[in-house]
């Protein structure tokens, strides 16, 4: 028995991290189970107004104009680059260079700034061009309005993550460049990772139900 | 003024000690789980006392047929609503939130929840909330749609004032609290575990507490989404049309999402009541639980049911009838693991050497009367009984014996038991028999005759009825002034016993083998002076009359 004692006694991880990973990382999937589960019900609700008999759904190449799917293929594209870059951050600080994790970072944070724009001009021209009905109640919508309220709801909580993405990710940049998150709180940055990869892929899916299918 | 207290109780810098502001702002923003966890107690006792006091003016209208003390129909219609909003997202939900801050961290010999700050957090979302919620008493805009806000009644067309908006708000923030209360237990249970305490290892409470924050994190976020499409729809009328006929929306689709939340809901108003139930009922019998493994199976097999179920709340709405039939099915087969939960229970008392103080009392009170509930819902499970049942008082009386003879009891259980870890005295046992025994018998008076009433085809939510219905009415009346007033017992008791009860020891009931009673009461900061760990057992081999699992302090 006292043996036994003695060597739990030793053991450096009573307390805490049962499970050998941090509190943060847990918290961060779990909290990304809940917000999976929030878009689950947004698309639910998308595929239910779709689907239904009647909808008179228009294909979305005519119901986005000039802007089109080309330009969010685009969109699309910059968000997956600046996932790939958060992944150098992390790289880049666990071998120490913590300059480039720096200017990685900085790319991300710019990825995330390019798609917020670009999807402010989409959001701008399809409001104002496209749909004169969403203001001046004489204009007859020429297909099902539940179409633009379901792409305005998903688009638009896509885009609110993606800000508080970049507000996130700006502070881990402010923490790497004052020196607070060194070189050993990999997790820190990987909790942050875990969150945009997230975003990402939840736009994949929001672009392919909302844009192409 | 001179704060003698001791443990956590007391205060922690100098200045608190002599400033009652400065010991209440230490309070106010702590991060200490069980400080928390009784300031989540608190807020809970004012919301059911505020819930309370609206369903008794419910009670009193109806105690006689004909308009009465409430003159404005349209008020009245919004009381029912209000009531259950109070009840279930402010007062039921929070209690166990409470009460698992307070012991979920001691049992799996944890110093503090994972995420202190995110858990006072998640309580101070609460109180906001709350005021949104009921926002609408002090405009005179009152949301008549009751507590599921059911488009198109609830939309801008239907319901355009701005105490509906306010109230759909603050239900979203509730929403957001109790996620984030979730993704704390669910990270505290999995990593702050003492050093050999495995899954299979955690007390029920724990356990409880696991696989309700499941529910909620998958439950709770589909609500949430509804809710947003809500507000939209109500705020751009002409543009949204999420759940509105009129513009190509479905209303069906709404009731969808929110029974898909919802019917889990149950589960999370009761399942922490069935962990704390298996507590108290292994120390009272001074047994150990019969079937802890099949007791924690059943708890996951009711999860998962719980989210294959929710058309059952939708059977009068015109969904195919093979689906309604596939819903009926999966909802009886939920009475499976829940008998296995109550036979596991009589055969844990079953020989066991028994002491009925208070919670024990609960404990078994509730598991008699709780029976009712489950088998009235089995029998509104069923297809053509409910299309006749639906929407009546026998609905009525379903809820209220699952919810207030089941997740009430289980929660005055919880409080009776823990009240000695908790203040570091014992309550009034007197006063904690008699408020038992008039809660017990009131609630029958007040709920078994609504089965009657909503048999013989009285609806729920009517400011009026049908005279022939009247004495019924006024027994149920009388029964929830009763029921109301016996409330007071417990609350002064829990008053007078804080300051002068007498003092309890560390394992206050003599009986308790978890970790929270190896400790002394009140519990210190931090709760455990050395890291505790948690000797292995195998639960099946242990003889019933055994101790369970074995404590070590490290160090010693
Ligand atoms: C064997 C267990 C249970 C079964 C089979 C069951 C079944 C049902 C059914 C079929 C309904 C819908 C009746 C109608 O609207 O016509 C219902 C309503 C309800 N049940 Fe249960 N139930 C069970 C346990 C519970 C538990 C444990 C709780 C809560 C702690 C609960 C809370 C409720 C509530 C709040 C409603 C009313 C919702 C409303 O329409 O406002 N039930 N139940
Ligand atoms: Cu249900």
């Amino acid at each position: 028995m006292a043996t036994q004692d003695a060597s739990l006694a030793a053991d450096p991880m009573i307390g805490e991290e049962s499970l050998g990973v941090t509190n943060g990382k847990i918290g961060m999937w779990t909290f990304l189970v809940m917000d999976a589960m929030t878009f689950a019900g947004l698309l639910a609700g998308y595929a239910r107004l779709r689907w239904t008999p009647g909808s008179e759904w228009p294909l979305p190449i005519e119901a986005f104009g000039f802007t089109g799917i080309q330009l969010t293929a685009l969109n699309t594209f910059i968000l997956i680059c600046s996932s790939v870059s958060m992944v150098h951050v992390l790289a880049e600080q666990m071998r120490g260079n913590m300059d480039r994790a720096k200017k990685w970072m900085l790319a991300t944070i710019i990825g995330g700034l390019l798609f917020l724009g670009i999807q402010g001009f989409e959001w701008t021209h399809l409001i104002l061009d496209m749909w004169p009905y969403l203001f001046d109640e004489g204009y007859e919508a020429a297909y099902s309005v539940n179409f633009a309220a379901t792409f305005f709801i998903l688009t638009g909580f896509h885009g609110l993550h993606v800000s508080v993405g970049v507000i996130y990710n700006v502070i881990i940049y402010l923490g790497l460049k004052s020196g607070k998150i060194s070189k050993d709180d990999t997790s820190v940055v990987e909790i942050a990772g875990l969150y945009w990869h997230f975003v990402d892929l939840v736009w994949i899916l929001v672009f392919t139900f909302v844009y192409l299918i | 003024m001179e704060i003698k207290a001791k443990g956590y109780l007391s205060p922690l810098s100098e200045e608190a000690k002599t400033s009652l502001w400065v010991y209440l702002k230490e309070w106010m923003c702590t991060t200490d789980a069980k400080r928390i966890g009784v300031l989540y107690l608190l807020f809970a006792t004012f919301m059911a006392l505020w819930g309370g006091l609206l369903s008794v003016i419910i009670r009193l209208e109806l105690a006689q047929h004909g308009p009465d003390i409430i003159t404005d129909a349209s008020f009245y219609n919004a009381l029912p609503g209000m009531h259950a909003t109070a009840m279930i997202f402010f007062f039921i939900i929070p209690a166990f939130t409470g009460v698992a801050n307070f012991v979920v961290p001691i049992q799996i010999g944890a110093p503090d929840m994972a995420f202190p700050k995110l858990n006072l957090a998640a309580f101070w979302i609460l109180p906001p909330g709350a005021l949104l919620t009921f926002a609408g008493f002090f405009m005179n805009s009152l949301p008549e749609f009751g507590w599921t806000a059911y488009p198109p009644l609830s939309n801008s067309v239907y319901t355009p004032i701005w105490g509906a908006d306010f109230w759909v708000v603050g239900l979203i923030l509730v929403g957001v609290s109790s996620t984030l209360g979730a993704v704390n237990f669910l990270a505290t249970v999995f990593n702050m575990r003492c050093k050999g305490m495995k899954m299979f290892q955690l007390p029920l409470f724990t356990w409880a507490m696991t696989v309700t924050s499941f529910l909620i994190l998958a439950a709770t976020p589909v609500l949430t989404s509804a809710l947003i499409m809500l507000t939209f729809e109500r705020m751009f009328p002409g543009v949204f049309y999420f759940f509105n006929p009129a513009g190509g929306g479905d209303p069906i689709l709404y009731q969808h999402l929110f029974w898909f939340y919802s019917h889990p809901a149950v589960y999370i108003m009761i399942l922490p009541g069935f962990g704390m139930v298996s507590e108290v009922i292994q120390v009272f019998s001074r047994k150990h639980i019969f079937g802890y493994v099949l007791m924690v199976w059943s708890m996951i097999a009711i999860a998962v049911l719980g989210f294959l179920v929710w058309a059952h709340h939708m059977f009068a709405t015109g969904i195919a009838l093979n689906v309604r039939v596939g819903f009926m099915f999966l909802t009886m087969l939920i009475a499976v693991p829940t008998g296995i939960k109550i036979f596991s229970w009589l055969a844990t008392i079953w020989g066991g050497s028994i002491k009925f103080d208070t919670p024990m009392l609960y404990a078994t009170g509730f598991l008699a009367m709780f029976t009712i509930g489950g088998l009235s819902g089995v029998v509104v499970a069923s297809v053509p009984v409910d299309i006749q049942l639906h929407d009546t008082y026998y609905v009525v009386a379903h809820i209220h014996y699952v919810l207030v003879a089941g997740s009430l009891m289980t929660a005055f259980a919880g409080v009776y038991f823990w009240f000695p870890k908790i203040t570091g005295r014992f309550y009034n046992e007197t006063l904690g028999k008699i408020h038992f025994w008039l809660t017990a018998i009131f609630i029958n008076v007040t709920f078994f005759i609504q089965h009657w009433l909503g048999m013989k085809g009285m609806p729920r939510r009517y400011y009026d009825y049908d005279p022939a219905f009247e004495m019924a009415n006024l027994i149920s009346s009388v029964g929830s002034v009763v029921l109301f007033l016996a409330q007071f017992i417990f609350i002064a008791n829990m008053l007078y016993s804080w300051r002068k009860g007498k003092v309890a020891e560390g394992n206050a009931w003599g009986d308790g083998f978890t970790l929270e009673w190896q400790i002394t009461s009140p519990p210190d900061h931090h709760n455990f002076h050395h890291p505790p760990y948690w000797k292995p057992i195998i639960r099946q081999h242990v003889a019933a009359d055994q101790p369970g699992g074995v404590w070590h302090r490290n160090g010693d």
